[in-house]
């Protein structure tokens, strides 16, 4: 996976937790917070559902690095990379 | 003691066969029902009472995808209410409107779906939803209803089984008076038809309708009748002391005449008759009339064969032979029994009486049973009537719960 591709994995999950949001101008550098209306609870949805769809653990500690879509895929991306190949 | 006097000055609602006053209205005097199948998880086809309100009318996406079912019925009534009522709500203090919202459960709903969406990952609890305390706290719905519309005052649900819709304006009433808010939305709300476990309760107990034809499926005091429709549905009104409507130059619909709650202390399940009859007398009494100058009785009947035979029993206790001018319906006949929104429900539907002069019928009764053969009962076709100055509310629930509303025509 590239990090373009866990970046879009991402947008779409927000996608999903955020349906009012126009994601068409989402600035990977900038935090998500200071550009989408994301709370708290809209982060651990982004973490429940990271779990749920793909099998991804993001620990309490490293909740910091779903901070922008860039933090995202240098966090996120070698973690994908490293699950297991589907059956 | 002297009480305030209070009024009714808005009315905001969704039921299975209409989304506004005037729908529902409409429908109760044209004989439509609004019952239909659903598919309900582990149990199939079920008959149902659905509410096609647009929840995006009042909220966001992700508010809607947050929040309850219950939430968006009453974001939905409690503005509609708001907009009825012609307040000019944005000038209002905030922390003087309380919203008052009677339940007859909250919480299954939600839990039930946790607990299969954890099915489906092998029961590991960390597939649980951090949403799941907030939207199934009991005040749910309230406190929706003060997020979406920024209302700072108490904001609470009351549990009251199925007479919780009488028991959101009898709350509402007496808060006002006590001076603790100066304006009020109260009712009652349901969502109950997404939960499986409200069907399989009732089938369990022999209760739940079944009818080839969903709009026959509801039929109280009819001979047929086999149980309950269940159905999902809210109403909110508007609550204001008399003098704070008239100095805004409010419409009044109705005024607030009497109240009264019981309980039977007999049973889980069963009703009490005795206790009922008590319920009316006492409401009476508090509304300072005799049983001669109520005008409707809508009964809280639900067409379950024991149950409808012993509300008959309280009211003909009640009102007997020596009431002409009492005229006696049921709404459930039309949309089912939408539990905590029930009884807010079926007084909204009789409230244009007072403007028509028209009583709306029961319907669905293809051969009455005589047990439920009650002088004044209003069958199948609406009844142009004399006078309607005061309309009796009952609503009565389960481990014996039951509430007497009395609504009279506002004269100044």
């Amino acid at each position: 996976m590239t990090k373009d591709e866990c970046k879009q994995l991402v947008l779409d999950i927000i996608a999903d937790i955020a349906p009012d949001e126009d994601l068409s101008n989402v600035k990977p550098e900038v935090r998500l917070r200071d550009q989408l209306q994301l709370d708290s609870m809209d982060f651990l949805d982004i973490v429940m559902e990271l779990r749920k769809r793909h099998g991804i653990e993001v620990p309490e500690k490293d909740y910091m690095q779903l901070a922008s879509l860039d933090s995202c895929a240098e966090y996120l991306t070698p973690k994908f990379n490293a699950l297991p190949p589907k059956a | 003691m002297k009480h305030a006097r209070i009024v009714i000055t808005g009315v905001g609602l969704t039921a299975p066969n209409g989304n506004s006053l005037a729908e529902f209205r409409r429908n109760l005097l044209t004989g439509v029902a609004g019952v239909e199948r659903i598919e309900v998880r582990y149990m199939g086809q079920q008959l149902a009472g659905v509410c096609h309100f647009d929840p995006l009318k009042y909220q966001k996406r992700k508010d809607v995808r947050v929040g309850t079912r219950a939430g968006s019925i009453a974001i939905y009534c409690a503005r509609e209410a708001l907009a009825d009522s012609g307040v000019a709500f944005d000038a209002m203090a905030k922390d003087r409107i309380g919203i008052y919202i009677g339940c007859t459960e909250h919480g299954n709903v939600e839990t039930e779906n946790e607990v299969y969406n954890v099915s489906k990952f092998n029961y590991d609890t960390k597939f649980w939803s951090h949403y799941h305390n907030p939207r199934t706290v009991a005040n749910n719905p309230a406190g929706e209803t003060s997020l979406n519309l920024g209302t700072t005052g108490p904001a609470y649900t009351i549990g009251a089984a199925c007479a919780a819709g009488n028991l959101g304006l009898i709350h509402a009433t007496q808060m006002l008076r006590l001076g603790e808010v100066d304006f009020a939305l109260c009712g009652g709300i349901s969502e109950s038809i997404h939960t499986f476990g409200i069907f399989a309760g009732f089938k369990s107990q022999n209760a739940l309708a079944t009818h080839e034809d969903p709009a026959k499926a509801s039929r109280p005091f009819d001979l047929a009748r086999n149980g309950i429709v269940i159905s999902e549905g809210g109403c909110l009104y508007t609550l204001e002391r008399l003098e704070d409507a008239q100095a805004r130059g409010a419409k009044i619909y109705a005024e607030i005449g009497g109240y009264h709650v019981n309980s039977d202390a007999s049973d889980y399940v069963l009703p009490n008759p005795q206790r009922q009859a008590e319920c009316v007398r006492a409401a009476l009494k508090h509304a300072g009339m005799a049983a001669r100058d109520i005008h409707i009785v809508n009964t809280h009947a639900t067409a379950t064969p024991l149950g409808d035979v012993q509300e008959c029993e309280a009211i003909r206790a009640v009102f007997g032979e020596g009431c002409p001018d009492t005229h006696i319906n049921n709404t459930k006949s039309f949309i089912g029994h939408a539990m905590g929104a029930a009884g807010a429900l079926e007084l909204a539907g009789n409230l244009p009486s007072f403007d028509d002069l028209t009583v709306h019928p029961t319907i669905n009764v293809d051969q009455l049973d005589p047990k439920c053969a009650l002088p004044g009962l209003v069958l199948n076709q609406p009844r142009r009537v004399e006078r309607v100055d005061a309309i009796l509310n009952n609503s009565f629930g389960m481990l014996g719960i039951n509430s007497t509303l009395i609504v009279k025509r506002f004269v100044p």
